[in-house]
């Protein structure tokens, strides 16, 4: 099973006792302040997917302090299913990340129905919830302790973008965005380690690689392992990218590129790309990527056959690309590029 | 005679996609904006094309025209013109027999 990435939880007799529009006197049950904050520091982020009304719902939640845990709450009278869909799609992750907790069997099972990949907690079993070993991450990077703020300042881009009247590539444009791109040092491991495991959709192989292993590349002379940071005026993306390339006598190889899912929509996926193609050729080396396709990837699979990478071998879903170099890409203009080599 | 029909009625198919493709740019690439946009010119040196951006017309254009684009018509050549896009559009749609 996959870690969590995400825990929607009910609001009526699973946060607190009693039911809000029937005028109860609401009380927060025993423990569920410590499990949403522990939660939260653990990097898992936190959703709300309750029938109510939405206005005297969020000012429960404030009263209570709870709110700013909550991303994109759903507070409506759809289905729970329905809410956790749009939760999924707003922070664009798996829906078999998402954890969903009621006190209801009905509510449970009709969010399973809908989504069998979504494991559904009874709000009774609220006290073994930190134990849950899809809720307990090893290690808990800097990015991941950060992950809720992050998303915080995406929501405040996104409502930036949604008021904005005109072309994408016009807002990207006013975003300030600075790209930073330098060698992966001891300090970043743990980070990239994670983005491995939890980037799907731009991402080359899908292969994951431990610390150790990372650390072994970092060191080794035949590889270059890249990392970028991504900051923006809302704040740090933090570290989202990673790039590994074999060195072998006069051939490049990009053995691995992902970029988080989260940058997605920024429209920064080719820049570090970008950067390695002008580096080999720079370099006199021939420049080659390997590429494994999954049914999640297929971003990838356009950054490079759009780039003017070629098929050059391919047995399944393993391709190896060739890239000429006859064209030199230059970085789009409303983003700022700084190496650190 | 029918054969030419056919023939007419993929050629018009094609204009119309290419009409469409071409407000979709426009509508959503500031370089596209207010300037001459012929169906032959190359996109990818006019305006800087981001990933992002060929994921979205790659959406518009299997939504719109209701095809599949397989992964080995991903290419430069294919996404270079609104010309050559088009034609992609119209030799899918003639390959699912319509």
């Amino acid at each position: 099973m996959k870690m969590a990435k995400c825990v929607v939880w009910d609001l009526d007799d699973t946060l607190w006792h009693g039911t809000l529009s029937a005028g109860d006197d609401l009380v927060l049950r025993d423990g569920v302040v410590n499990v949403i904050k522990t939660l939260d520091a653990r990097g898992i982020l936190q959703s709300v997917a309750s029938k109510n009304n939405h206005d005297d719902a969020l000012r429960k939640l404030e009263e209570v302090g709870l709110a700013e845990y909550f991303l994109y709450p759903q507070i409506n009278w759809n289905s729970k299913s329905s809410s956790v869909a749009a939760i999924r799609e707003k922070l664009n992750i798996g829906i078999d990340t998402i954890m969903f907790v009621d006190d209801q069997p009905f509510e449970r099972d009709e969010v399973a129905f809908v989504h069998p990949d979504v494991e559904t907690i009874d709000s009774a079993d609220l006290g073994g919830m930190l134990s849950m070993p899809r809720l307990s991450p090893t290690v808990v990077t800097e990015d991941a302790a950060r992950r809720r703020q992050m998303y915080l300042e995406d929501q405040a881009r996104n409502e930036a973008e949604l008021a904005h009247q005109g072309a994408s590539d016009e807002f990207l444009g006013g975003l300030d965005m600075i790209f930073t791109i330098s060698r992966a040092k001891g300090g970043d491991l743990l980070r990239l380690a994670e983005l491995t495991e939890r980037t799907n959709q731009l991402n080359s192989t899908g292969i994951q690689y431990s610390h150790q292993q990372l650390e072994e590349l970092m060191h080794s002379p035949d590889h270059d392992l890249w990392v970028c940071e991504l900051t923006d005026r809302y704040g740090s993306y933090g570290k989202i990218g990673v790039a590994l390339v074999e060195k072998q006598d006069d051939r490049w190889t990009v053995n691995l590129l992902l970029m988080s899912c989260r940058t997605v929509s920024k429209g920064v996926g080719t820049v570090l790309l970008s950067f390695l193609l002008n580096r080999a050729a720079e370099n006199g080396k021939r420049f080659f990527a390997r590429f494994r396709r999954t049914d999640r990837n297929r971003q990838m699979l356009v950054t490079y056959q759009l780039a003017n990478f070629r098929v050059v071998w391919r047995e399944g879903n393993d391709y190896l690309y060739e890239n000429d170099l006859a064209v030199r890409p230059e970085y789009p203009g409303y983003i700022k590029v700084k190496i650190d080599a | 005679m029918r054969d030419e029909v056919v023939a007419n009625m993929a050629d018009v198919m094609v204009a119309d996609a290419a009409a469409k493709i071409r407000g979709y740019l426009r509508e959503n690439m500031t370089a596209f904006q207010d300037v001459e946009l012929d169906d032959e010119d190359n996109i990818f040196e006019r305006g800087y094309f981001t990933s992002l951006f060929a994921m979205q017309l790659l959406h518009y254009v299997e939504s719109t025209f209701d095809i599949e684009v397989p992964d080995d018509y991903i290419i430069l050549q294919n996404f270079s013109s609104v010309r050559r896009l088009a034609d992609m559009v119209g030799e899918l749609k003639a390959s699912a027999g319509e």
